[in-house]
């Protein structure tokens, strides 16, 4: 019996194809009904086809056999022992772009075609960039016909290699070739005689074996509560589950989980599954969780956990495709947004530009979007959203516009991070220009002899980092090197003296903390950072910074135990987190990530730890 | 993704069939939290009793929150009946049952005879019940497998003031993120089995061991070859002249007007032997059983327009 589930898109010009090659698959694996293939087969007869038309089995509507062509996307369903298979055949022809875009939102892999004889066209490459810029985790492209150039390698070779090139401009993880006959049957179920120079799996083969498990977020917890369960009835009178669909992550029984948007925490008591309670609940399940407080919980509420949570905002930027051919987009409107289990009013605040999804061309300052245009836009709604980029998960990062006129979905987006206001992390400002200084960073770095650097130490409060930090500073200064320390606790009483501890404020420190260490770095000096920083997210996203910008960032562990770092206790922050008068002290009320690859987790002794840290500098 | 998520983890994984249960009670769920006033058609067939056991386990421990609605042609086998009422008294169900009979009786509904086929007049009863009711999402067990015009069909579809679909104004659906809003007056068909294939019902009815009408095993009954068609003798099938009345084993794959559908050969009296001979049948449930698909190739998409499930 099929172990899983496989959901494929499949895309295609008009003739290339596509219909006969499903048809094939379904033949092939034995899922047609001797009734069906009467039906077509007598058909095919009226028609004087040569041979049975597979292509019949998937045209559905009247309208398409009219046309001879496929208008909408259809569902067909085929097993092999391996796997159960949905395949949402969307049409290629180009008024359709949204077609394929909605069968592709759901898919572990999209299936293109290219007729041998025709090579890439410009649809191949329209249907490629929309399977990534949906995310569609793996993607096979089958050079069909081949039987219609002779089974000819070269031809096979040269597709392979223009489409190779092309595909590496855009994001695709796992890409794939397979040369078929659709027609004939080469290479879809079984291996090819007529291709003996093809040393890959057949397509079946490799749609039965891709592996997919993986292609979810299974690190982010999250958990859009889609209906509260109250029984009103005497022997569940304190049953109150919140049922939904696990979207991110791993949910555990006893896990400290937060609400968002109260924020408020609590424990998890009890996952409940159709099938009874389970220790462990992860996409795609659909379960019921009871919490062991009494929490304000309602639908469009998200779950997830205090130390990783969703971005929070009423302003983000994204991508959308739009879908109504009656209206096109209108910014300052309002339309109805829903997210996750969530509606709210929202309106495109700018569109920013439209994306030439042939050419990859971005066209700057559109009027507006059309049925099937793709463009970017920053989103303002009325109430915040609970949302991760689309890249790190499909569902907390994927929304559909509607229009209140009319109920019609008019867009579907993709979301790109957040507009700021503070409360998300990932700042996206787009419309600020930056103004390039006159002088290059190597023209300012040759001059003044230096190269600049940021050298951030992180570690428990009491750890040694600002001792380390200090020691440091004071020996490459006296060498000559313009160094300075930026001190974590300094730093709050001034530029960061606004935020407090929770961890969106801790995010914000660290990211306010890093752009100082970056402009100083840039400037050519070495920026030594001396912060708890204990969330791995926000320290990876100040490197990342830092690569973007071309800067050398070096993570230093200061790996000092927390006992000791109790039993030194310089400023007395653990008696007071024992005794109740803090909260949140990194280590004992609030958690600490340690870095799992530091550039130097230095000895424990000055002298040498200092040694260790200028090592890094070269 | 970090390196974490690449680590193959196979106790997070789910079978096919775990996955489409996951998948129908998400759509379940969201219906109704979204909706006013949803009702679940149930036949008694094997789709509406896989449909109503997701929506039982949707809510779980509460009761299901809405109320069932039988379109009852009046041309029943009395074996569905019988389910249909013991279901509802075992699970507490609220039953509102839209009659095709008493529409006939009022003069709402013309018939030529008796006799004929009241597959097309349960879009009457339906659409003047889901009026009355004020209904405002209806749950069908409808399945995309089952036919090419379904293949089509949304899980959310969008249904006028005068309950018909048209083909070429569907609301696109994306990810899982369904658009139920509507005005007053119209309403919305949600097909929260889509997705499974007529095996997949059995092998999940199996594995869940949930009750069916006994029709739908082997048992031996009087019929008569129709037209290709097994039909039972009864009171709703006027016996052709010179019909050859045969006593055979027999099941039915689907459960609809007992004057248009048929059984087949069988020797499955177990869901297991049920299993296999859908495994390997070669012919379609509808093709096989329901002489009123099979009148033209575009019998369905015709129906569906005009308000049929």
């Amino acid at each position: 019996m099929p172990s899983e589930l496989l959901r494929i898109a499949t895309a295609g010009s008009v003739d290339d194809g596509k219909s006969t090659l499903i048809g094939r698959l379904l033949h092939d694996t034995k899922s047609i009904f001797e009734d069906q293939l009467e039906s077509i087969e007598r058909t095919s007869e009226k028609r004087g086809d040569e041979q049975t038309d597979l292509a019949l089995l998937t045209d559905g509507l009247r309208a398409e056999r009219e046309q001879g062509i496929t208008i909408d996307v259809a569902h067909r369903y085929f097993a092999t022992p391996k796997r159960k298979f949905v395949i949402a055949d969307t049409p290629g022809h180009i008024q359709y772009t949204r077609n394929m875009v909605t069968g592709a939102s759901t898919a572990n892999l999209a299936l293109l075609l290219v007729d041998a004889r025709k090579g890439v066209l410009e649809q191949t490459r329209r249907h490629a960039l929309l399977s990534s810029l949906l995310r569609v985790p793996h993607l096979v492209l089958c050079v069909n016909k081949m039987d219609l150039v002779d089974y000819d390698e070269a031809i096979y070779d040269e597709i392979r290699e223009e489409f190779t090139s092309f595909a590496a401009k855009l994001e695709i993880t796992d890409l794939g070739f397979v040369p078929i006959s659709a027609l004939e049957g080469d290479n879809v179920v079984d291996r090819s005689l007529n291709m003996p120079w093809f040393d890959g799996q057949p397509l079946l083969g490799h749609l039965e074996d891709v592996h997919i498990a993986s292609d979810r977020n299974l690190v982010d917890n999250r958990f859009p509560v889609q209906y509260v369960i109250r029984p009103q009835s005497s022997e569940n009178r304190d049953y109150r589950g919140f049922a939904g669909s696990v979207v991110g992550g791993i949910f555990k029984q006893g896990d400290e989980v937060m609400v968002m948007p109260s924020r408020q925490k609590s424990t998890i008591a009890q996952i409940d599954t159709p099938n009874g309670a389970v220790d462990q609940a992860f996409p795609p399940m659909a379960v019921t969780v009871l919490l062991e407080d009494e929490l304000d919980v309602s639908r469009g509420d998200m779950i997830c956990r205090p130390t990783n949570q969703p971005t929070a905002s009423r302003r983000f930027e994204a991508m959308v495709c739009w879908f109504d051919e009656t209206s096109s987009l209108r910014t300052g409107a309002p339309y109805q947004l829903k997210h996750t289990t969530r509606w709210v009013t929202a309106e495109i605040e700018e569109l920013r530009y439209q994306l030439d999804v042939d050419t990859l061309h971005r066209d700057l300052g559109p009027e507006t979007l059309e049925v099937n245009d793709i463009g970017r836009v920053a989103i303002h709604t009325t109430s915040p959203l609970f949302f991760d980029e689309y890249r790190l998960n499909r569902t907390t990062g994927s929304f559909i516009l509607v229009d209140p006129a009319t109920d019609l979905t008019v867009a579907a987006g993709m979301i790109i991070g957040s507009g700021g206001e503070g409360e998300g992390s990932s700042v996206v400002a787009e419309n600020i220009t930056f103004h390039p200084s006159k002088l290059s960073r190597e023209d300012r770095w040759q001059a003044l002899e230096t190269s600049g650097a940021t050298i951030w130490l992180t570690g428990l409060s009491g750890s040694g980092k600002s001792t380390i930090a200090t020691a440091v500073e004071h020996t490459l200064v006296s060498d000559g090197h313009a160094a300075y320390m930026l001190d974590g606790d300094n730093l709050r009483h001034g530029l960061n003296a606004n935020l407090g501890f929770s961890a969106e404020d801790r995010a914000e420190n660290v990211r306010r903390v890093g752009e100082v260490a970056k402009v100083l770095a840039d400037s050519g000096a070495i920026a030594i950072v001396s912060l708890v920083s204990p969330y791995a997210e926000d320290r990876d996203r100040v490197r990342a910074a830092h690569e973007e910008a071309g800067l050398p960032f070096y993570e230093v562990f200061v790996d000092t135990p927390l006992e000791e770092c109790e039993r030194r206790d310089p400023k007395g922050l653990y008696a007071k987190a024992r005794a109740g008068e803090i909260t949140d002290l990194t280590g004992v009320g609030s958690p600490y990530e340690a870095p799992e690859r530091p550039d130097l987790k230095p000895a424990a002794d000055l002298e040498t730890a200092v040694r260790e840290v200028l090592g890094l500098l070269g | 993704m970090d390196e974490t998520t690449q680590v193959r983890t196979p106790a997070v994984e789910l079978t096919d069939l775990d996955t489409l249960e996951a998948e129908s009670i998400h759509i379940i769920r969201e219906v109704v939290a979204e909706f006013e006033n949803p009702v679940m058609l149930f036949s008694g067939g094997k789709d509406s009793v896989l449909m109503l056991h997701l929506a039982r386990k949707a809510f779980a421990p509460s009761p299901v929150p809405f109320p069932i609605m039988h379109v009852d042609t009046g041309h029943n086998f009395p074996e569905v009946i019988e389910f249909r009422d013991r279901t509802v008294e075992q699970h507490g169900l609220r039953l509102e049952v839209a009659s095709v009979q008493e529409l006939i009786d009022a003069g709402r509904i013309k018939v030529a005879h008796e006799l004929e086929s009241r597959n097309r007049h349960q879009t009457v009863a339906l659409l003047e019940a889901l009026q009355g009711g004020g209904y405002d999402a209806v749950f069908g067990g409808g399945r995309r497998d089952e036919e090419k015009a379904r293949a089509k069909e949304r899980v959310f579809s969008f249904r006028d003031k005068f309950g018909q679909w048209d083909p070429k104004n569907q609301r696109p659906e994306l990810w899982r993120l369904y658009n139920g809003r509507h005005r007053k007056g119209e309403h919305i068909r949600v097909f929260p089995i889509s997705d499974w294939t007529e095996l997949d019902v059995w092998r999940y009815l199996a594995r869940e061991q949930v009750d069916l009408p006994q029709i739908y095993f082997a048992h031996e009954r009087e019929v008569v070859d129709h037209e290709g068609l097994l039909m039972a003798v009864n009171e709703f099938f006027p016996l052709p002249e010179g019909a050859q009345i045969e006593r055979l084993m027999v099941r039915y794959r689907t459960v609809g007007d007992a004057t248009g559908t048929g059984a087949v050969l069988s020797q499955a009296t177990s869901y297991e032997a049920v299993i296999e001979e859908t495994a390997v049948s070669r012919i379609t449930e509808r093709g096989a059983t329901r002489g009123d698909d099979r009148f033209s190739e575009a019998a369905m998409e015709d129906r569906k327009k005009e308000g049929y499930f």
